[in-house]
């Protein structure tokens, strides 16, 4: 289990408090001008040398994305760092507990990520439903710029930066990178077309990096404890630690710090009070939030929670929200309500993915009551496929993933559904020839 | 579309927020949040504004607030924005309200996490005290909706009610928050159980320093 000592948000449950003051005395802003003395193109270096990648699903390595930010930006185009607090898939609440308990580690790791990608400002963007979250965070930024950490000569460094907080109004789609610049500017958020890229085109057309809020959050410290100590957790390209959150059917769940690569059974065990009704009760698990597939207890038990473990079991670590769910659940049911999810919040833009959420769930919805024919399981199976990648973003993909889970492990359970409806298993009566 | 909002007569809406402007404190807010945004980029502050306005129209019908035509026209006047360019932002996020709600806005998350751990009970204790989704109480008091995920998964089932969580619902405990509501009282937000934010029930598994004093863990680092 990892040591106290080494996990990095120190106040997540909230015993203490919040303000910068007690923030400081935990560590945050300790010689905040150190870190920074060593320079732009040094701290890139040791984010890229600790191994951190990117935890808001997608796993991109962070030093990398941040070398790709123009080194000498032009004084009427700056670059800016955007950093996604627009925490929306279902399973994720580890940002929160950020912002509402150790905001000041993230303002701190805004500074240092803005200054390293040579940022004029940082804007948080925050989901409009963390409303009380939100209120801890415009307070942490002004407390920081009463302390002088922010602003002109940030901190003592002689670098100008600022950091603004923007808050959404629900629209899971604004958590897509370039959905969320379109926020920013004011619009609808439907996500542009790649290329270009944020780094060349981004916010108001300036190179832009949107980065997930745990991941600017442990830069101070991993600075400050070097890269070597962040790489000493985790298996080979899964390193550090991270914030799980572990939700469903655990006798205790919670969100907790962890090693990377901590084997799901430990996990479980140690933090979540274990599984509900014991570990043979275990059905299913969502190891990374409703977008990716569900893998049967059998394979996931001592699977090792990080990127590369999950993708072996065609799955993913997302943002390392666990979703458990025991043999009580309704797997049906459960794959359907995320079906809905997703067809409520499909931004509209591209048709495979407006249309084909709406069908997917109606589908689905059959499915639960068994009110379909076997044969439309391999057609659901094969809309997924065509919704899948055919989209501007990803959210086309996200809803098709947890169908094609579904269908891959539980189709004896849909075709028994079927099977059931029609009473008896009866091959269904002839239609009459037209 | 039977889920689009059903807008109100316009000619009555007209009459009462025709003549919509800040409070001399928004006024303030609001300039400040313009002063966010690079100068020649107001639009970005389309957002804040509107929920702004949505704050400051449910100040004055004592609900949570919606957002008239009148008003929408006015923070486009605002931010010298055409009135469609902001009217589209409107409907497109769920947190604006385009037809009046009630003096509490119930917002049941029923995504899976919450659903596995019984947001059907919290949803069954809402109908059992009189609401309806998608509808408002007699009373004005209550307009239930049933949302998308609200990123309180490990404290599930929740509920938000206009600005604060409960989380930990079951039926007894949604129950006596309507009740206590109704009654014109605060209930307690966040955890409806003995809990500590998002800690393990029962007390932290880790960081257990952290529960008496503000430790400092920078003396153990090697």
């Amino acid at each position: 289990m990892l040591a106290n000592k080494d996990r990095i948000f120190t106040n997540v449950y909230g015993f203490q408090s919040w303000h910068i003051d007690a923030a400081i005395k935990r560590g945050d802003w300790d010689n905040t001008k150190d870190l920074m003395a060593i320079g732009q193109d040094a701290i890139i270096d040791k984010i890229k040398a600790s191994g951190l990648r990117g935890r808001g699903g997608a796993g991109f390595p962070t030093g990398m994305k941040w070398s790709f930010m123009p080194k000498e930006p032009k004084p009427d185009r700056p670059n800016f760092l955007v950093i996604n607090a627009d925490e929306s898939e279902p399973g994720s609440c580890k940002d929160r507990e950020i912002i509402r308990h150790d905001p000041q580690k993230l303002i701190e790791g805004a500074l240092i990520a803005g200054f390293a990608m040579r940022a004029r400002a940082a804007y948080i963007y925050i989901r409009g439903e963390f409303i009380r979250e939100a209120e801890n965070l415009f307070t942490a930024v002004a407390e920081a710029y009463e302390k002088g950490f922010l602003g002109k000569n940030a901190a003592g460094s002689g670098y100008d930066f600022d950091v603004f907080v923007h808050r959404g109004a629900g629209a899971y789609i604004c958590g897509e990178e370039t959905a969320m610049l379109e926020s920013l500017e004011g619009k609808k958020g439907q996500p542009r077309l790649k290329p270009p890229f944020p780094a060349g085109a981004g916010l108001y057309g300036c190179p832009t990096t949107v980065n997930n809020v745990e991941s600017i959050a442990v830069v101070p410290t991993i600075l400050r404890r070097g890269p070597e100590w962040f790489a000493s957790f985790g298996a080979e390209n899964n390193k550090g630690t991270k914030l799980f959150q572990i939700s469903g059917h655990v006798n205790k769940p919670c969100v907790v710090e962890e090693a990377m690569s901590i084997p799901f059974r430990e996990l479980i065990e140690k933090h979540a009070g274990g599984i509900r009704g014991g570990w043979d009760n275990l059905l299913a698990v969502i190891p990374g939030g409703s977008s990716v597939p569900l893998v049967p207890a059998e394979q996931i038990m001592d699977c090792p929670m990080d990127f590369d473990g999950l993708k072996a079991l065609g799955s993913g670590l997302g943002t390392a929200a666990v979703i458990v769910m025991d043999k009580s659940t309704d797997i049906v049911r459960a794959i359907s309500r995320i079906s809905y999810f997703y067809r409520h919040e499909s931004c509209g833009q591209c048709t495979p993915c407006r249309e084909g959420t709406g069908w997917m769930w109606r589908v689905m919805e059959r499915m639960r009551t068994g009110d379909a024919e076997i044969s439309e399981i391999d057609t659901l199976y094969q809309v997924t496929k065509q919704v899948e990648g055919h989209s501007i973003c990803a959210l086309g993909d996200a809803a098709a993933w947890p169908i094609q889970g579904l269908i891959r492990h539980f189709r004896p359970e849909m075709e028994r559904r079927i099977k059931d409806n029609r009473g008896g298993g009866l091959e269904p009566m002839m239609e009459a020839a037209e | 579309m039977a889920e689009a909002p059903q807008i109100p007569d316009e000619a009555e809406t007209r009459a009462r927020w025709g003549g919509f402007a800040w409070t001399t404190e928004n006024a303030v807010k609001a300039k400040e949040i313009i002063g966010r945004y690079p100068a020649g980029r107001q639009a970005s502050a389309s957002l804040p504004l509107l929920d702004l306005a949505q704050r400051q129209v449910g100040a004055e019908t004592k609900t949570q607030g919606w957002l008239p035509v009148p008003v929408i026209e006015f923070v486009a006047r605002e931010l010298d924005m055409p009135y469609m360019r902001v009217f589209e932002v409107v409907t497109f996020y769920t947190m604006f309200n385009l037809v009046p709600v009630g003096r509490y806005h119930v917002q049941v998350c029923g995504t899976t996490p919450c659903m596995l751990r019984g947001s059907d009970d919290v949803l069954a204790a809402c109908k059992n005290h009189g609401l309806a989704k998608g509808k408002t109480t007699p009373d004005g008091l209550f307009t239930l909706t049933e949302v998308e995920c609200l990123g309180a998964c490990t404290n599930a089932p929740m509920v938000q009610i206009n600005d604060d969580n409960y989380e930990d619902l079951d039926y007894d405990s949604m129950t006596a928050i309507l009740e206590a509501l109704a009654r014109g009282e605060t209930p307690k937000p966040g955890p409806q159980i003995d809990r500590q934010t998002s800690a393990p029930e029962g007390g932290p598994t880790t960081l257990k320093e952290m529960v008496s004093e503000n430790h400092d863990y920078r003396g153990e680092w090697a």
